[in-house]
Order: structure tokens, then C-alpha cells, then sequence
């Protein structure tokens, strides 16, 4: 019932229903991953996720390099240094296995560019019907370097909002495949591992870095309206800082969606304190995955919360953070 | 509006009366007084926050009593008068005792246009009020925009800060004068000071400035509106392209000049409330790009004393009556889809960079309300924005039930507030896709309740669940009621009739969410209470891009091209839009899968094919120039199929695409298949249901050739017709719906 673009209604549900049945402090962080001290001393931190993509293949990636990105990125999104990964998959009967072969070869691929290893892993086989093809679901943990402190509830007034490159591949890129789109230019999903940007952003911030999280699903908006919540502030962005690919702005204009609410999985959003802004934006380009990085707004403060974009002619509004699919609104 | 009820009761001694409505701040309690005086009659009067009280004996009680009701001051409206014996005192003289605190029973009355007596003073040199900018009496003023809370007192309102200076407490005190405890009263010794001289600002109007002006709800950005250069400079200024500007001139005796107002719309015009009125303007006199594409042009008559004193200075004139050929565009100075500037530190930031002057005064807006938008439709007025001059004046209900707090739509929002039978609806908040305008929307919730002393029982909103209106009923902590939108617009008609059973509604609009996850807007539905239920409505269009069919045309023209299988036809039409071709292809193979019976796009669509326009500037702007090219509606010969409910245009579109005729033609075979077609279709759901009365709500219904047309239709066929008459039947009547089906739900589950 709606709950399946990662909006509003499921924050709602997560908090509704997990958060009360396993009620812990490492779960109260709120964010993708939690951190938490080792019995031999040192900070780790460990992630879990699910994969549901269809189509299984798109241009760019497959679910198999998917579910290692994911894992990888919602690790180093708190700085942590991503080592081992596990990989349960739930296999509908009858799927091809040279497609799942193919999966677990690029899965595989990306552990190792990632500097990840898959170290344990299980397959079930269910009935036809019972699964749409096939399920991944990982979990990851990574090392937490001393002194390190990234969370979503870190961003204060006057901190300088950054992105890593331009917002909506992923999305547009799973949709055009899934809608026969043509276009000029074949739109790729930008799924990638952030781990590597994610240790020159640290080294060169250091401790001006306050949090960093990836905007998947639900997009940039979903994102900074989740950070605006937890850091009880608000952000004002500016549309014009945003980068779009031109082909991804035709796509989302025919198909009347907004690249703000258009899923990425290969793009991180930054908050740093305003001293350490142009070193972390300096490092960033220099990176390959950084190279369009772009600071795009600052945290202000807010008692309503809310994300506001600045838009043409000075004019704004507020970036939604909707429940579900785009409804239309105009009455 | 009904007479007020008589006193009964056949008096003997001394008497308690009780009088509630909008009895406080009217000048209810010096009439009491000359009234008293008069018959003869000792005792007092006194302002309680449960209405006014009056104890009275000896002299002619009958009289007295039945003057009171018969002889109340102009703005008083009086709902109710209790009379109840109580033993003599013996006591002499009567007097106007202090005003008690209490549960807030009675209400604050709307700002109302200065009066003819206020106005011939601010003319007069004689007179202390000469020339001064706020000249007021109990029978003319803001009242509404500077109180902060009941009961209505000089303490509580705006004027806390202007201590009265010797001349203006002897008229205050003094039961003779009509200024007798009239609590906004001031002069020039001792009251609010405009920032800047009259004659300055007539100097910049003069010269094509553009001024930024306070006035009663907030501010207005005013150039002269015969001046071209003008009013292009303040659409360059303000980025707005095309949206209408609302005009205002001196008073009715200058209308004849510009404007060929009915008698109905002057009458509107000349009112206390003092509305914007549509009405049809003569070509030629006012700057072309006032209001590009339409017909008729709001206008307004200056309301306030500060108008009047400038169309004086404008026209070098002397009586405010006299015909002054002064026009003014007068609109709301909101920079962006934000709300009406009302501070003026904030004007000076916000309004900078669009007016050239910044006109402010030091007497605060306490409560913010635009200007109200109407016009006549079948012989009486409807708006199409309700605030200033009708806002607090609360609608009767036909029902007792909870209290109730209803948070409206996304656009246009309003609130409202139910207490006991009477429902409050808020002024015109606006769209809720700014912060300033939610913050609004809060204040407004915050308000409302304090102002009526209501802590509600349950909270309503729409079933749409990215309204921010449905985030803030949500974070409320109430019970919350999802209310179908195009179920509330319906509902909005019928209680607002005081219609208890159940009603055929026609809801004409532009979307809402249905309770199948689908977009509607052109549905036949019966509401019943609480209950309703929907039984057809117009056949789907596909919606290809969501929102953004709304704003492009075109889109809607390809999707009813498609829906009549002349997709072939495409390139004729949209061929210089690049997205047409790789849209029409997804059309074609069915890949635009989100659909709408919305009445709204079905007008964009023809819009689009007419070439009236194919992207839009503002919300409605295709819609209203379609009308605005109408000379005859006629309906097509087999223009609409109606089976099981479904109205489907597509004969009426697929002539559209063949015969291609030109966009005048093509308004009138539009307005008028579809009057026919909606005509039939409300009689086939009244034959299957057995009701007879039909609602007539949503936004289209702004539409007057719609509006009138269904209106001769439905009376044609034996059909009683409701139409939106209290409130807009726009979203901007939404929340009043949404509390009348709220206050029947069972929420107990
Ligand atoms: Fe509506
Ligand atoms: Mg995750
Ligand atoms: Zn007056
Ligand atoms: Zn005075």
C-alpha cells in the first residue's frame, strides 16, 4: 500500500513497527548502518538490505553488482571501511541458470573492484510465483576508524549541503529499460561503490565531515527530508546547483516525474561544516566518481523541517517527501 | 439574509436579555444606549465574551425590546435574543458596564468598506478626520484583520498601541456619537501614521511607479492600469506572465467608464465587503496586458480610507463620490506563490525588488486576508476566493455534532472550524508548496480555534496523502477523518443549503485521489450524511505525466486524441511540440497507464486542440480563455455517448480532429455538448436514485457558462439545483465539506 518507493510512508512503517519490536540503542541511530563498539575493542559498523529490481539486467548493472553497491555505499556512508559482505539468494523455480550465473559473476566482479569479499552466503529455491525471478538480500560490515563520527542527526545550521554528481541515472535508467524509452543517448544506471570517494572525502575533511548518506530510493528529496527529521533543521537548496544529465531531465520531463524523487545508487549527499566545504569539494572532483560534485544548498534553521528549493526567478517551493508514487496534486 | 428574530416574552420589571451573533464591534452597545435612553429604560448593556447582555426596566420595555432586533446598527447580524424576568432593582440612568472574559460565544465581524458618513469627513476640512488615512466608525473598518482574540476590546486588538488622545475618548464615551465605543477610532493626534505622504505617492502612480501599498488585509502592489508600460514593468517584476490583474477604481459612479457591470454586479461591487467583481470591461481603456485573453476583468471599489484619499489626490478631486476616470491595478503583493505581505519591515524586504515604493503604517495586520473574488452566476454571486469582508461570518448547519477542525486541500486551502451549528471557515490561505504559506495555514488552525475557544473533537483532511493540508491534520493528535475530495465538494454544496438528506452531486473539478487510487474529477456522486457513494461520471482520459498534464495542454490534447482513435491526427495538432511524437507513441501502445475523468483536463484537452494553448502560465488560465471565446454554446448533434453511467465525449473529440473548426466554434460546441451531456447524466443518476436535488461542485463550476448552462439544463429536466453560493466551489470550499461528512464518521473504530 504504497510503501514501496521508499517515501514517507515507509519511514512511517519503519518506525511504526521495528523500531518498538527490536528497540535498541544501535537500531535508534536511524541511520543505513549501524555502528557499535567491538568486544576487542575498536568500532565496527554492519548493514543489511534487500534487492527487488526489475528488470533484473539494465543498462549499466544487474541486481548482482547492485546488491554489492548498496551494501558497500550504506557502509561507507558512515565512514567505515567496507570488508565482508554476505549474500542470501531466494530463486524463483524455473529461473534460467545461465542468468544466474551471469548475476553472481558480476556480483562477484564488483566485490573485488569494491575491495569487498562475499565470505558466506545461502540459497533457497521457491515455488513459481512465490518471487519474481530472484531476491538478493547482504549484509555488510566495515571498520570504523577512531575519532570518526558521521550521523544523520549531525547537520546544524549554516553547513554546507554537497552532492556527489548528477541525480536520477539509476531511476531513469531502470525505467527506460522497463518502458522501451529511445533516446539519443542510452541513459546508464550510475550504480557504482562509493567506498573509495568515501576515503578521500574523509582524509581531506576530516573532522568538518558531519554525516553522509546515498539518496536511493526516493531520491535527493527523500533523503534530505530523512536528514531534516533527524537533525530537526531545515535545508534550502538551489535547483540551478543540481546536477541533471540532459537525457535524464527529456526522460523524467516526458514521463512527468521529478529527478529529485528519482532513485540513484551511485551518488552520495555530504554535509560538512562551511570551513571544511571547498577541501571536501576539491577532493571529490578529483575523484572519478566525485567529478561533478557540486555544493548545492546549506542547512538552515527550521522548526517546520522542511527542504526548500530555491527555483528560477527567485521564486521556491518545498521539495516533497511523498508517501508513495507521485500522485498528481493539481486540482 | 433572514430577519432577525423578535424578542418574545411579555415583559414585567426588570428583564435579562441575552443577544448573540455578530453583535460586538458593530456599535450594539451605544445603540442599546440611545435606545435605552429613548424609552425610557434604566439598566445596562455589556460585552461578554457569550455575546452582549442587557438588563433593563421601567420606561417602555415593549418597545425598547422590539426596537432592538427591528433597529440594529448596519453590520450587526443577530441570531439569537433571550429574554428572561428577573426582580426590579429600582435602579436609575443606564450604563455601559466593563466587558467580562468567557467562553467566546459571540464573533468578530468582517472588515467592512469605510462608510458614506466616514467618508464625507475624510473630505471635509471642517473635520478632525480630515484627510486622515484611518478614519473609522462602528459602522465602517477593519475588524477582523486587527483583533487578536474575543472579546473585541481595544486591548485586544491592533489599536493596544495608540492610547486615544482627549477628542477621540470624549467620542468614544459619548453614547450620541457614532464613534461611540468604536475601538479602532483614531485621529491624526493620536492614531497610526501612513510612512508617507499622499500627495508622494500619487506623484510616483503619476510617473508609472509601482507603489506597494498597506492596506486593511495586507499588501497591494498598485500602478496605474491604463498605463501599459506599467503594468507590463509590475508582470516583469513580479514574474508572473498572464494571471489576471484585479483592478480598483474611486466608486460605483466611475464603473460606467471602464467596465458595463449588470446591476448585480455593481450592487456586489458597492457592498461593505467590498469584493473583487468579475464583470465585462469596455475594450480599449485599460493596458493591454492587464488580463491577456480574457473578457471580463476583476474590479473593486476603493475600501478604505487611504484609497480614497489617493484616487482624490490622482484625479485632483474633492468628492469621493464623484465619477474619477482613475484605474488601478490593485493586487495582492505576494512575491512567488508566497502568502500576502502583511509586516512592513517585511515589505520593505520582500516587496524591494517589485514596487518602487514601499508604502507602510504603523498599525499592525494582525490577521492576514486578501482581497475576495466573486462573481454572478445564474442571478446571484459566487466566489471563486472568499476572505476579506466575509470572513468570520460563520455558515449555519442543519445539524448538531462535534466539533470538528477540517484542514482542506493543497491549493487554495482554507480551514475550517465547526462549533455546536455553526461552521467558521477561514479566509483564503492558499497553496500549501511554500513555507510561509503552511506557516500560514498553522497560524490560521491556531487562530480559528483560540478565537472560538473549540478544542476539537476529530480532525479532517483529504484522502490524498502528499497534501501538506493531510501532513498537518496527521501531526495534529486528533482523531483524523479522510474525507474523498470530490465527496467533500459535494458535501460543501449541500450543507451550505442546509440539505440533512441525501443529494445527487455533480462534482466538476480539476483532480482529486479517489478511493480507488484513481484520479477522478468529473463524477456523479450521491452523498448522504457521512455516507456517499459514486455512480459514474466522465469517461477516463489518459493523464500522461501526472501534474505536468496539468500545466501542458498539449498533453491532454494527445491523450483525447487518443481516447477517440485519432492519434493519426497528432502531427497536426502538436506538431511543433518536440516531446508530441515519442509521447503519442507511448499513447499508442497503451503505455500511458495512469488515467483521469477529471472534467479539469477534459477542458485542457479541447483547450489544446483549439489551439487556445498548448502550456499553461497559471492553474486554469487554457479553461478560462476557452470560455472566454464562447458566443453561443451549442451542443454537437451524437457529441457524447452516456452508457452505465460513463459520459464519454468522444464522438465530440473525434469531430474535433476531423473538421478541425476554429477555436471560437470550437468553445461553443464544447460548452454546450457538455452541459448536455452532464444534463443527462445527472438525470439518469436522479432516475436511479430517486434524489432530485443536484450539488453542483469543484472547480469548474468557476466556469459561468458551465455554471449556467447546467443551471438552465437541470431546472429544464425538474431538477432542483444547488449551487456554491457561502463558499467558493473551488478547493477553497473544500475543508467546510470535509468537516460536514467528518462531523457524521463513526471514528470510534
Ligand atoms: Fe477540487
Ligand atoms: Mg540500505
Ligand atoms: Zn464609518
Ligand atoms: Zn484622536
Amino acid at each position: 500500500l504504497g510503501h514501496g518507493s521508499g517515501g514517507r510512508a515507509m519511514a512511517d512503517l519503519v518506525s511504526g513497527i521495528f523500531r518498538e519490536a527490536f528497540a535498541n540503542p544501535f537500531l535508534d541511530q536511524g541511520n543505513d548502518q549501524a555502528a557499535f563498539p567491538t568486544p576487542r575493542g575498536g568500532r565496527m559498523v554492519m548493514t543489511t538490505d534487500g534487492y527487488v529490481v526489475s528488470p533484473l539486467f539494465f543498462p549499466g548493472g544487474d541486481i548482482g553488482s547492485l546488491a554489492v553497491h548498496g551494501t558497500v555505499n550504506d557502509i561507507a556512508m558512515s565512514g567505515a571501511r567496507p570488508l565482508h559482505l554476505s549474500a542470501s539468494y531466494i530463486v524463483e523455480e524455473g529461473f534460467p541458470l545461465a542468468d544466474l550465473k551471469r548475476i553472481a559473476d558480476s556480483m562477484g566482479r564488483a566485490a573485488r573492484a569494491a575491495g569487498v569479499t562475499i565470505v558466506t552466503g545461502d540459497t533457497k529455491v521457491v515455488e513459481r510465483g512465490k518471487a519474481d525471478g530472484l531476491f538478493i538480500s547482504t549484509a555488510g560490515i566495515g571498520e570504523l576508524p577512531d575519532g570518526l563520527d558521521l550521523s544523520g542527526d549531525r547537520a546544524e545550521p549554516g553547513d554546507v549541503v554537497v552532492l556527489s554528481g548528477s541525480i536520477g541515472d539509476h531511476g531513469v535508467a531502470i525505467m527506460s529499460s522497463r518502458e522501451n524509452l529511445e533516446f539519443e543517448t542510452a541513459i546508464l544506471s550510475d550504480s557504482a561503490a562509493l567506498n573509495g570517494l568515501v576515503e578521500a572525502m574523509v582524509a581531506a575533511a576530516g573532522p568538518h565531515l558531519k554525516l553522509m548518506r546515498d539518496p536511493t530510493r526516493g531520491g535527493l528529496a527523500a533523503t534530505l527530508n530523512e536528514l531534516a527529521h533527524q537533525s530537526g533543521v531545515g535545508f534550502r537548496i538551489e535547483e540551478a546547483a543540481i546536477p541533471v544529465k540532459p537525457e535524464v531531465a527529456a526522460a523524467c520531463e516526458l514521463l512527468g516525474l521529478d529527478p529529485l524523487n528519482v532513485a540513484n545508487e551511485g551518488k552520495l549527499v555530504a554535509v560538512v561544516s562551511p570551513a571544511g566545504a571547498d577541501a571536501l569539494l576539491a577532493a571529490m572532483r578529483a575523484h572519478p566518481l566525485g567529478a561533478e560534485a557540486a555544493a548545492i544548498g546549506t542547512v538552515v534553521a527550521d522548526d517546520q523541517q522542511f527542504v526548500q528549493m530555491t527555483t528560477g526567478f527567485g521564486g521556491g517551493r518545498i521539495v516533497d517527501w511523498l508517501s508513495g508514487e507521485q500522485l498528481p496534486r493539481i486540482c | 439574509m433572514a430577519p432577525p428574530p423578535a424578542a418574545s416574552a411579555a415583559p414585567a420589571g426588570r428583564v435579562r436579555v441575552r443577544v448573540v451573533g455578530a453583535v460586538q464591534g458593530v456599535g450594539m452597545r451605544p445603540f442599546v444606549h440611545r435606545l435605552a435612553a429613548d424609552c425610557g429604560v434604566s439598566g445596562f448593556v455589556l460585552n461578554g465574551a457569550d455575546g452582549v447582555t442587557i438588563e433593563a426596566e421601567g420606561g417602555a420595555l415593549d418597545g425598547f425590546l422590539a426596537r432592538l432586533t427591528a433597529e440594529a446598527p448596519p453590520l450587526a447580524r443577530i441570531d439569537g435574543v433571550a429574554v428572561e424576568a428577573i426582580a426590579p432593582t429600582g435602579g436609575r440612568g443606564f450604563a455601559i458596564a466593563e466587558s467580562r472574559a468567557g467562553r467566546a460565544a459571540t464573533r468578530i465581524v468582517a472588515d467592512a468598506a469605510t462608510c458614506p458618513a466616514c467618508r464625507a469627513e475624510l473630505f471635509d476640512p471642517r473635520s478632525r478626520f480630515f484627510g486622515y488615512p484611518f478614519v473609522n466608525c462602528t459602522h465602517c473598518g477593519p475588524r477582523l484583520t486587527i483583533t487578536r482574540r474575543l472579546p473585541y476590546d481595544r486591548p485586544q486588538t491592533a489599536m493596544a498601541g495608540f492610547p486615544m488622545c482627549a477628542a477621540c475618548a470624549a467620542d468614544y464615551g459619548d453614547p450620541a456619537n457614532r464613534r461611540f465605543h468604536a475601538e479602532p477610532i483614531a485621529c491624526p493626534a493620536c492614531g497610526p501614521r501612513l510612512s508617507h505622504p499622499i500627495g508622494e505617492i500619487a506623484a510616483a502612480l503619476r510617473a508609472g511607479r509601482i507603489v506597494a501599498l498597506k492596506g486593511v488585509g495586507g499588501f497591494h502592489l498598485v500602478a496605474d492600469a491604463r498605463a501599459e508600460a506599467a503594468v507590463a514593468e509590475l508582470r516583469r517584476r513580479k514574474a508572473r506572465d498572464a494571471k489576471p490583474f484585479a483592478v480598483m477604481m474611486a466608486n460605483s459612479a466611475s464603473l460606467a467608464a471602464v467596465a458595463a457591470p449588470t446591476e448585480a454586479e455593481a450592487a456586489l461591487a458597492r457592498s461593505t465587503a467590498a469584493p473583487i467583481v468579475l464583470m465585462a470591461v469596455r475594450p480599449g481603456v485599460l493596458a493591454p496586458s492587464l488580463s491577456p485573453g480574457l473578457t471580463r476583468v476583476g474590479v473593486m471599489l476603493a475600501y478604505a480610507p487611504v484609497h480614497h484619499l489617493l484616487f482624490a489626490a490622482l484625479a485632483d478631486a474633492s468628492d469621493p463620490d464623484a465619477p474619477n476616470p482613475t484605474v488601478l491595478v490593485a493586487t495582492s503583493a505576494n512575491p512567488c506563490g508566497e502568502p500576502l505581505v502583511v509586516d512592513d519591515a517585511d515589505a520593505a524586504r520582500r516587496l524591494g525588488g517589485i514596487a518602487d515604493l514601499v508604502v507602510g503604517h504603523d498599525r499592525p495586520i494582525v490577521i492576514r486576508c486578501d482581497d475576495s473574488v466573486v462573481q454572478v452566476v445564474a442571478g446571484a454571486p459566487t466566489y471563486l476566493r472568499r476572505a476579506r469582508g466575509f470572513v468570520p461570518d460563520p455558515i449555519p448547519l442543519a445539524t448538531d455534532g462535534p466539533d470538528v477542525l477540517a484542514f482542506g486541500a493543497h491549493l487554495k486551502a482554507t480551514v475550517t472550524v465547526t462549533r455546536g451549528r455553526e461552521a467558521f471557515v477561514s479566509q483564503h490561505v492558499g497553496d500549501l508548496d511554500t513555507a510561509e504559506t503552511v506557516r500560514f495555514h498553522r497560524e490560521t488552525v491556531d487562530h480559528l480555534l483560540s478565537l472560538l475557544d473549540v478544542a476539537p473533537d476529530r480532525v479532517a483532511c483529504d484522502l490524498h496523502p502528499d497534501y501538506r493540508s493531510t501532513a498537518l491534520a496527521e501531526a495534529f493528535g486528533r482523531p483524523v477523518v479522510r474525507v474523498q475530495h470530490h465527496a467533500a465538494h459535494v458535501a460543501a454544496v449541500a450543507a451550505e443549503h442546509g440539505v440533512a438528506g441525501p443529494v445527487l452531486g455533480l462534482a466538476l473539478d480539476g483532480h482529486g485521489l479517489g478511493d480507488d487510487g484513481t484520479a477522478w474529477g468529473g463524477e456523479a456522486i450521491v452523498v448522504d450524511g457521512a455516507r456517499w457513494r459514486r455512480l459514474g461520471g466522465l469517461a477516463p482520459l489518459a493523464l500522461p505525466g501526472g501534474d505536468r498534464a496539468a500545466r501542458e495542454p498539449w498533453r491532454m490534447g494527445l491523450a483525447a486524441l487518443a481516447a477517440c482513435g485519432r492519434l493519426d491526427r497528432a502531427p497536426a495538432f502538436f506538431g511543433n511540440v518536440a516531446l508530441a511524437a515519442p509521447l503519442a507513441r507511448r499513447l499508442a501502445v497503451g503505455a500511458e497507464r495512469v488515467s483521469t475523468s477529471s472534467l479539469g483536463r477534459l477542458f485542457d484537452a479541447v483547450a489544446a486542440l483549439a489551439g487556445v494553448r498548448a502550456v499553461q502560465d497559471h492553474e486554469g488560465q487554457a479553461a478560462m480563455e476557452l470560455e472566454a471565446l464562447v458566443r453561443a454554446p451549442r451542443a454537437l448533434a451524437g457529441g457524447y455517448d452516456l452508457a452505465d453511467g460513463r459520459l464519454s465525449c468522444a464522438p465530440l473529440l473525434r469531430h474535433l480532429a476531423d473538421a478541425r473548426p476554429d477555436a471560437a466554434e470550437t468553445a461553443d460546441l464544447f460548452h454546450g455538448t457538455l452541459v448536455a451531456g452532464l444534463a443527462e447524466l445527472a438525470v439518469a443518476t436522479a432516475r436511479a436514485t430517486g434524489v432530485e436535488r443536484v450539488a453542483l461542485g469543484g472547480g469548474c463550476l468557476m466556469n459561468r457558462v458551465l455554471a449556467e448552462g447546467l443551471d438552465a439544463a437541470l431546472a429544464a429536466r425538474g431538477l432542483s439545483v444547488l449551487h456554491a453560493r457561502k463558499l467558493p466551489p473551488n478547493d477553497g470550499g473544500l475543508s467546510f465539506g470535509q468537516a460536514a461528512i467528518a462531523r457524521g464518521a463513526d471514528i470510534t473504530n
